[in-house]
């Protein structure tokens, strides 16, 4: 059986992100202000799960850190498809940055026993470090693709994966078991629909804090977060209407000298 | 102990009609509103969806989930599209006599295909005679045989098109206070849908006339029992029909809301949003009230319905309610739009076609008034 975990992430709605703010004392994002949901691209990484599981015999795991509440969008993955929920939920876990979060999330995975797949979202729609995924096989010491666009061959040991680049992609020859982030151009996610809600009433969400973990309180959370934000500005986009006059000739003389000076061209 | 919270399954519930409302009805709004035609692909993607299954018990391929999740889903998907909600209402409508009064035989035959959404379901009860006062209806049948001749003209049936799976209203030919119900089914002889409406509002959800000349119906057709039909009928129409246009209100009451609340902060007048001006929080503020006493009138009564009480005059209350603060809404949103209000682009000018055609479905303002006071009387 391939035994699958996904990582997962509650964040704050990006639908609100118009309400979300940032505490200027401890620099944190207020989360208990905007309600939470899963992160975008952890859609796709469950998608990527399930789209196994209708070709394989597979189990799924949806793995995340976060407070009470983020047993929420544990739930909606178990109603998805995901057979197992495990939430990592403890005083000792808040304020953790990308390393801290892939610490203790690595810790999770390597309890729960053997997997042949790890897959996260390529980012967060909050922090957007990308960083959890590669620092997960970092600390589990397995191989990493990040950005996969399309998994090309998943029916040996052996997986073939296209993931993308800034100007082109890579593809990947990469052995099980390893660690994918993924973004939105994997697939398409599927939207929750009722009869799976109705069958995640049976499975269950096992709850996992520090001291189930083993793990020193100095190694999680804020304690273990080298991570420092030491200043948070906001930016500003202004923008400036300048009209040209003259003949067309003038005015195209007067544009281009223009994107001289402004270094465009 | 009252909890007047949702369970968070419910609020899954929510989630998940939502996100079918957004995906896969609001690309097709524009063209169900230019067209006035059901569109086919929403039709199908409800039944993907398994929008026809809530009610249905799951020994019958449904999911059982009852009235409030049903309640839900209408209020999400008529936040989209009140048209399409109003399409949903009346398969549930349709389908209700089947559950409640159906037979086994009757149950086996056709649940499993409704729920699936691979048949559709109506309701056929109005007529040029008789809507709210059924006693009124003229279709009528006699016994032959095995079987019943049924002859008459249903008009202003919702799905009248599209439905495979109708269950109709007629009266005793020989004795003109006997009622009874029975399943017409598409492609019997002697019964098709005429002439379609074109509506004020509900773009997109089909309401036409059913003409029915000698069309012979067998007796395993018949729900519930000869002469039990006005039971049968008006058992589905008081809790199901009228809690589906509860379902459809709170949803439009809902979009005329977010709409004004996004216009309001985004129009700017004497230099600020005019979400500032008194005159616009007052309306916004009245749109709040009602849709937050609409909703614990709808959901109480759904909640009633689900523990199998009766909840026909508590949904008389709640369709009033609702379907009148839906109208006053929309008017409120387009005020508050003032003249981008009166432009197709935007969506408020829909509202309020579609307020209007609310109040008369399942029951006028007014013959809701007539139930409550023989409620109060009683």
């Amino acid at each position: 059986m391939m035994k699958i975990v996904v990582c997962v992430k509650a964040v704050p709605d990006p639908q609100q992100a118009c309400n979300i703010r940032i505490d200027p004392v401890t620099k944190t994002l207020m989360r208990c202000e905007v309600p939470l949901v899963l992160n975008p691209l952890d859609k796709n990484a469950m998608q990527a799960a399930l789209d196994l599981k209708e070709q394989f015999d597979a189990h799924i795991t949806a793995l995340s850190m976060g407070p009470p509440d983020a047993e929420g969008i544990v739930r909606e993955c178990l109603a998805l498809g995901a057979d197992q929920g495990i939430l990592l939920s403890d005083r000792a876990f808040a304020g953790a940055d990308a390393y801290a979060t892939a610490y203790t999330l690595a810790t999770a995975i390597a309890k729960i026993g053997p997997v042949h797949v790890i897959f996260c979202g390529m980012a967060s729609s909050d922090g957007s470090t990308e960083w959890v995924g590669p620092e997960i096989a970092s600390f589990l010491d397995l191989p990493v693709v990040t950005m996969v666009e399309e998994i090309v061959e998943c029916r040996s040991l052996q997986w073939k994966v296209k993931a993308s680049l800034a100007h082109g992609y890579r593809l990947m020859q990469v052995q099980l078991p390893a660690v994918f982030t993924v973004t939105r151009e994997l697939n398409t996610p599927r939207a929750l629909v009722f009869s799976g809600i109705i069958k995640a009433r049976k499975k269950s969400i096992v709850r996992w804090g520090i001291d189930d973990l083993g793990v020193p309180a100095e190694a999680v959370g804020l304690k273990g977060s080298p991570t420092i934000v030491s200043k948070l500005t906001t930016t500003q986009s202004k923008r400036e209407v300048n009209i040209l006059t003259g003949t067309r000739e003038e005015k195209a003389t007067q544009l281009l000298q223009k994107l001289v000076d402004s270094g465009v061209v | 102990m009252i909890d007047f919270t949702f369970t968070e399954e419910q609020e899954m519930f929510r989630k998940a009609a939502r996100e079918f409302a957004e995906i896969q009805v609001a690309p097709k709004v524009a063209e169900m509103e230019e067209t006035g035609e059901v569109c086919d692909e929403v039709v199908k993607a409800l039944g993907e969806a398994e929008m026809m299954a809530l009610t249905i018990p799951e020994e019958y391929g449904g999911l059982g989930l009852g009235y409030t999740a049903r309640l839900i889903a209408l209020e999400e998907i008529s936040k989209v599209s009140v048209g399409t909600a109003m399409m949903l209402q009346v398969f549930a409508l349709g389908i209700e006599p089947i559950i409640k009064f159906g037979t086994e035989e009757q149950k086996k035959k056709y649940l499993p295909a409704l729920a699936k959404g691979k048949r559709l379901a109506s309701t056929a009860v109005t007529e040029a005679t008789g809507g709210s006062d059924p006693t009124g209806i003229r279709t009528s049948y006699r016994k032959e045989g095995n079987d019943y001749i049924l002859n008459g003209r249903k008009c202003f049936i919702t799905n009248s098109h599209i439905a495979d799976t109708i269950t109709t209203l007629a009266k005793d030919d020989e004795n003109p206070k006997a009622f009874s119900t029975f399943i017409l089914e598409k492609g019997m002889e002697g019964f098709k849908p005429t002439h379609k409406e074109h509506k004020l509002g509900m773009r997109g959800c089909n309401t036409g006339e059913l003409a029915i000349e000698n069309c012979r119906v067998p007796a395993k057709n018949l729900v519930g029992g000869e002469g039990k039909g006005m039971r049968v009928a008006l058992g589905a129409i008081g809790d199901v029909g009228r809690g589906g246009m509860v379902g459809c209100a709170l949803g439009l009451q809902a979009a005329c809301l977010e709409a004004s609340v996004t216009f309001a902060n985004e129009r700017i007048l004497y230099g600020k949003p005019i979400s500032n001006l008194q005159a616009i929080q007052n309306k916004l503020a009245q749109m709040k009230i009602d849709l937050e006493a609409g909703r614990l009138l709808g959901y109480r009564a759904a909640a009633i319905q689900d523990k199998g009480g009766r909840s026909s005059n508590e949904f008389a209350v709640a369709k009033y309610f609702t379907t009148e603060a839906a109208q006053k809404a929309a008017k409120m949103a387009l005020d508050i739009h003032g003249g981008y209000g009166c432009m197709e682009e935007y969506a408020v000018s829909r509202y309020l076609r579609d307020s209007f055609v609310l109040g008369p479905s399942a029951g006028t303002s007014d013959i809701m008034k007539v139930i409550i006071a023989r409620w109060v009387l009683s």
